[in-house]
C-alpha cells in the first residue's frame, strides 16, 4: 500500500561535498578580481562615504591634539580614566589615524578604480556614433507624433536640420533610412570625471602641504623688529619633508595694533572684539622695507608666504630700581590673556638682582573686585588698568631647567612677606609704583600691545585651490546637463492620391530622470513640423489641413 | 553703530511673520485636505464608472495623459498634429476649491515679505550684512525658503508643499528665536565683508535648499508608503504621485549640493585668510565636511540601481539631520574658531 511506504529519499545526483564539484571556480586572481569589483562598485563607495562622514564624527566631540593640545591636555586632567583609553583608539588624532587614513584610501582607491574605466569608456563614446533608433519608439518614456504633409526624405532631412539646430550630435545617414539619432549631453559624463579627478587633485595638493609646508608663531611688541630664522620663532612646526632651510629671511617691526571691543551692546555681545588692525614694517633682504596694513583678515605677505594675525595682548612696561635708584630692569613684559576679557597672566624675572627676584601674578585691563573670583577684569579695553603681582626672591633658574617665561618656577625661591608675615601683595596702575620690604621699587610705567603672528608656507595652497575650482565646474556640468537621445522615425504614408504625407514619430530617452524630456520631445516635433511647412507651399498644406482634420 | 529702533522694527517684522506663517499653515493643511478628500471621492467615482463601461472606452486614450501646454504648443503650428486632437486633461477634478490653498500662499507671500524686510532691517540697524550670529543665519536662511518656495508656486501648482514648507520655516524661525541674539558688531575673524557675504550667503542659500529638499524627500516617503500599502487616503490624496515627489527631491538637491560645495570652498578661501589655513579640522568644518560626505552619499545612492529611492530619500534626510545638529549642538555646545553663535553660555 502506497500509503504505509515511507516516503523514498531522493538523493541528488551531483556530490554533496561542493568542494568535489567541477565547474568554474575562483582562482586567486578571480578573487583578487571580484575584491576589486567589490571596491570600485558605487554600492561600496555609498558605505564608504557615510562611513567617512561617520569617522570624522568623533573628531569634533574630542579635542584634536593637531587643533589644540592643550584642550587635550585639559581633557586628560578631567577624565583621568576615559583620557588614555580614548587615546588608545586616536580619538585625539582622528585626523592622522590609520582607520581614518583607511577609509579615505579605500574611497580613493575606489574611485580612480571606477573612474579610469568610465574614462575609457567616455573616450569611446565621444568618437562613436549614436545608435541606431529602435524599431518600435512607443517603449520610450517621452513621445510625440506628427504628420507633415511632404514625403519621407524630406521629413527626414528636416528632422535632421530640427536635431542639428537643437545642438545634437546626429548618426550619419544611411541611404534608404528612414530615422535618425541624436545625442547630446557628452559633457555631463566630462563633468562628472572632470569633478572626481579634480577630487583626487584637492586631496594631493592638501597631502602636499601637509607634506612639504612648515609655520612658525612668534609674538611681537609694538616697536620690536624681528628677524625670521629658525632660531627666532616662539614655536616652529615642520611638516615631515620641510627643514629649517626652507625658512627665508625677512624682518618684521611691529609698528603699530589698534585694537577696539564692544563697549556698546549689552549681554553676549558686550566685550567682543571689534577691530584689530596693525601696522608693520617688512623687509626682505635687497629690497626696499616696505610698509604694510594688516588685520586679522588681512595678512602681511612676505616672500610669497603670508604672516597672519592670531593673537593679541597686553605688555606692561614696568621698571625696577634697587634702594638706591639704579635700574635693574626696565622692559615691556609680554602677559598672556586668559579669558575674554583679557585678565592676563604673567611674569617678570630680575636676574640682574641678587638674590634674583621674580614677580608674577595678572594684568587686568578694567578692574573688577568681584565679591566670589576676586580681582578680575570687566571689559577687555584699558578702562581702569591695573597689574596685580606677589614677589619671590631666591634662584630664579634653578638646575638651569628650561621654563615658560610667562611663570616662574619657585623650588628655590621664598615668597617675600611685609612686616606682618602677609605675603606681598601689589596692586599698581600706571604711573605708579610699588615699595618692596628691602626698598626695591617696581614701577608701573605704561601699556603697550603685542601680536600674536604665525607665519606659514603651504606649498599646497594654490593647486589646492585651482583643484576645488575645478570641481566646481565639473559638478555644474555633471549636474546641470542632461544626457538625452532622440530618436526620429519617419513613416510616409498616401491618403489620398496624388498627395504626400509623412508621420513623424518623435521619442526621447533619457538617462537618469529627466522631468523636462517631453517638453524636448515636443519641441523636435514642432521644429520639424515648422521646417516641413515653411518648405510646402502654403495652399497644399491648407489643402491638406482640410484632408487629415 | 548700532541703531536700537531699526532692530526693534526688524524684531517685530520677524514675529508678526511668524504669526502670519502659523495661518499660511492651517490655511494650506485645510487645503490639502479639501483636495485630498476631493481627489479620493472623483477616484471613487471614476473606478465605478470604469466598471460601468468597460475597459474599451478607456482603452482608447494613451496611459500618460497630454498636459496643457503641450497642446496649445502645438496648436501653434500651421499643421496639424495627433496630439492637439487629444483632450486636455485637468490636474484636479473640477468641483475642488483651491480657496484655502491660495490664501495659503497669499499669507506667505505676507510673511515672506516680513521675513525678508526683518532681515534687511536688521541689516540697516548694524549696517553690516546681517550673517554674523545665529539668530541672523536663521533668519536669512528663512528668507532664502520662503522665497524660493513662494517664486517656484508662481511658475507652477506647489500648493499641496506648503505645509512641508512653512511648518520647517516656522521651526527656524523659532529656533532663531530661542538663540536670539542682541544686533550688533562683528567680531574681527568675521569682518570681512566679501567672504562674510558670500560664504554666508551661500551656506544660508543651500540651507534653505536643502530644508525644500528634505520637506519633498518626507512628502515621498509618507506618500510612497500609503501607494505601497494602496491606502492613499485623506491628504495624501492631495499630493501628487510618489515619482513625481522623489523626482523634486532629487531635482531641489542637484541645486543644493553644489551650494554647498561653494560655501565649503569660499570657506576654505576665507579660513586661509583669516585663521592662516584653510583646512584644520575646526569642529564646524569637519560638520561641513560630513555634510557634503552625505549628502554625496545621497547623489551617488540615487545613481545606484542597488539601492531604492526610498533609501537614497533616507540618506538625504540623514544630511538634513546633520545640518541640525551643526546648526544647534556644533554651535552651542563645541567650542571651535567658529564659536561666534552670539549666545551667553
Amino acid at each position: 500500500m502506497a500509503s504505509t511506504r515511507t516516503p523514498e529519499r531522493i538523493e541528488p545526483s551531483y556530490p554533496k561535498d561542493r568542494t568535489t564539484l567541477g565547474g568554474p571556480r575562483l582562482g586567486p586572481a578571480g578573487w583578487a578580481r571580484w575584491a576589486w569589483r567589490q571596491l570600485t562598485s558605487m554600492r561600496t563607495a555609498i558605505y564608504l562615504l557615510l562611513l567617512l562622514a561617520a569617522a570624522a564624527f568623533p573628531g569634533s566631540i574630542f579635542p584634536q591634539r593637531s587643533v589644540d593640545p592643550v584642550q587635550v591636555r585639559t581633557f586628560f586632567e578631567n577624565n583621568p580614566d576615559l583620557g588614555p583609553w580614548l587615546d588608545r583608539v586616536l580619538l585625539f588624532d582622528v585626523f592622522s589615524s590609520p582607520w581614518f587614513a583607511s577609509i579615505y584610501l579605500l574611497l580613493m582607491i575606489s574611485l580612480v578604480g571606477c573612474i579610469i574605466p568610465r574614462m575609457r569608456q567616455h573616450w569611446r563614446s565621444i568618437r562613436a556614433q549614436p545608435p541606431p533608433a529602435p524599431q518600435r519608439l512607443t517603449r520610450l518614456p517621452a513621445r510625440a507624433d506628427g504628420t507633415v504633409a511632404t514625403d519621407g526624405r524630406e521629413a527626414l532631412a528636416a528632422a535632421r536640420e530640427a536635431l542639428k539646430a537643437k545642438g545634437y550630435r546626429l548618426r550619419d545617414a544611411e541611404d534608404g533610412d528612414l530615422w535618425v539619432t541624436g545625442e547630446k549631453g557628452y559633457l555631463k559624463e566630462t563633468g562628472n570625471l572632470l569633478f572626481h579627478l579634480a577630487l583626487l587633485g584637492v586631496i594631493v595638493a592638501f597631502a602636499a602641504g601637509n607634506l612639504f609646508g612648515w609655520r612658525g608663531e612668534i609674538i611681537i611688541q609694538e616697536g620690536q623688529s624681528w628677524t625670521a630664522t629658525a632660531g627666532t620663532f616662539d614655536t616652529l612646526n615642520f611638516s615631515p619633508l620641510a627643514d629649517e632651510g626652507d625658512i627665508p629671511t625677512f624682518t618684521v617691526e611691529l609698528n603699530k595694533l589698534d585694537v577696539a571691543f564692544e563697549s556698546q551692546a549689552d549681554g553676549a555681545q558686550f566685550g567682543q572684539p571689534r577691530r584689530f588692525d596693525g601696522l608693520a614694517t617688512v623687509e626682505v633682504p635687497g629690497q626696499e622695507p616696505e610698509q604694510q596694513e594688516f588685520a586679522v583678515n588681512h595678512p602681511i605677505s612676505v616672500a610669497g608666504d603670508s604672516i597672519f594675525l592670531l593673537g593679541n595682548g597686553y605688555a606692561p612696561i614696568v621698571t625696577i630700581r634697587d634702594p638706591d635708584g639704579e635700574v635693574l630692569y626696565s622692559d615691556a613684559v609680554t602677559f598672556l590673556p586668559q579669558d575674554n576679557n583679557y585678565a592676563s597672566e604673567g611674569a617678570i624675572k630680575v636676574t640682574a638682582r641678587d638674590p634674583g627676584l621674580g614677580l608674577v601674578g595678572g594684568f587686568l585691563p578694567t578692574l573688577r573686585i568681584d565679591p566670589e573670583l576676586g580681582m578680575t577684569s570687566s571689559f577687555p579695553g584699558l578702562v581702569d588698568p591695573v597689574l596685580a603681582l606677589t614677589a619671590f626672591e631666591g634662584n630664579l633658574f634653578p638646575d638651569g631647567r628650561p621654563q615658560s617665561v610667562f611663570n616662574i618656577d619657585t623650588d628655590q625661591m621664598t615668597q617675600l612677606t611685609d612686616e606682618e608675615g602677609n605675603p606681598v601683595a601689589m596692586l599698581i596702575r600706571p604711573g605708579e609704583y610699588f615699595e618692596l620690604p628691602d626698598g626695591t621699587t617696581v614701577e608701573f610705567d605704561g601699556i603697550i600691545r603685542w601680536a600674536g603672528l604665525l607665519a606659514r608656507h603651504d606649498p599646497g595652497r594654490m593647486p589646492a585651490l585651482g583643484f576645488a575650482i575645478a570641481t566646481t565646474v565639473g559638478l555644474a556640468l555633471m549636474l546641470g546637463i542632461k544626457r538625452r537621445r532622440i530618436y526620429v522615425r519617419i513613416e510616409p504614408t498616401t491618403p489620398t492620391t496624388g498627395s504626400v504625407q509623412a508621420v513623424v514619430r518623435v521619442a526621447g530617452q533619457p538617462k537618469g530622470s529627466d522631468p523636462g524630456l517631453q517638453t524636448i520631445v515636443d519641441d523636435v516635433l514642432l521644429r520639424i513640423t515648422r521646417i516641413t511647412g515653411d518648405r510646402t507651399t502654403t495652399p497644399e498644406t491648407h489643402h491638406r489641413d482640410k484632408d487629415t482634420v | 553703530m548700532t541703531d536700537p529702533q531699526l532692530a526693534l522694527a526688524s524684531d517685530i517684522a520677524i514675529w508678526a511673520s511668524l504669526a502670519v506663517l502659523a495661518l499660511a499653515l492651517i490655511s494650506f493643511s485645510a487645503h490639502l485636505a479639501v483636495t485630498g478628500a476631493a481627489r479620493e471621492r472623483h477616484d471613487k467615482v471614476k473606478a465605478r464608472e470604469k466598471v460601468r463601461v468597460g475597459v474599451g472606452a478607456d482603452g482608447e486614450q494613451p496611459a500618460d495623459t497630454v498636459d496643457d501646454d503641450r497642446a496649445t504648443g502645438l496648436t501653434d503650428s500651421t499643421t496639424p498634429t495627433t496630439a492637439a486632437v487629444e483632450p486636455p486633461t485637468v490636474s484636479h477634478p473640477a468641483e475642488v476649491t483651491r480657496r484655502w490653498g491660495v490664501i495659503g500662499l497669499q499669507l506667505t507671500w505676507l510673511a515672506t515679505f516680513g521675513v525678508v524686510g526683518g532681515t534687511i532691517l536688521r541689516g540697516l540697524s548694524v549696517q553690516r550684512w546681517p550673517l554674523g550670529n545665529m539668530y541672523e543665519f536663521a533668519i536669512v536662511a528663512a528668507s532664502f525658503a520662503l522665497i524660493v518656495f513662494s517664486t517656484w508656486s508662481l511658475k507652477r501648482d506647489r500648493l499641496w508643499l506648503g505645509p512641508f514648507v512653512v511648518l520647517p520655516v516656522m521651526a527656524v524661525l523659532g529656533a532663531g528665536k530661542i538663540w536670539y541674539t542682541e544686533a550688533s558688531q562683528l567680531m574681527p575673524a568675521l569682518d570681512n565683508t566679501m567672504w562674510l557675504s558670500i560664504h554666508v550667503t551661500l551656506a544660508t542659500l543651500s540651507v534653505a535648499l536643502f530644508i525644500i529638499g528634505a520637506a519633498l524627500g518626507v512628502a515621498f516617503l509618507l506618500r510612497d508608503s500609503a501607494e505601497k500599502r494602496s491606502r492613499i487616503r485623506g491628504w495624501l490624496a492631495g499630493l501628487p504621485e510618489g515619482d513625481k515627489l522623489e523626482t523634486m527631491t532629487y531635482g531641489v538637491h542637484i541645486f543644493a549640493f553644489p551650494l554647498w560645495t561653494f560655501t565649503l570652498i569660499t570657506g576654505a578661501i576665507w579660513a586661509e585668510v583669516a585663521w592662516g589655513r584653510y583646512w584644520g579640522w575646526d569642529p564646524k568644518e569637519i560638520w561641513t565636511f560630513i555634510i557634503w560626505v552625505v549628502y554625496a552619499a545621497y547623489l551617488h545612492s540615487r545613481a545606484t540601481s542597488g539601492w531604492t529611492k526610498r533609501h537614497a530619500t533616507y540618506v538625504a534626510l540623514l544630511g538634513m539631520l546633520c545640518i541640525i545638529l551643526n546648526y544647534t549642538v556644533v554651535n552651542l555646545l563645541i567650542t571651535g574658531l567658529h564659536s561666534y553663535s552670539g549666545v551667553s553660555t
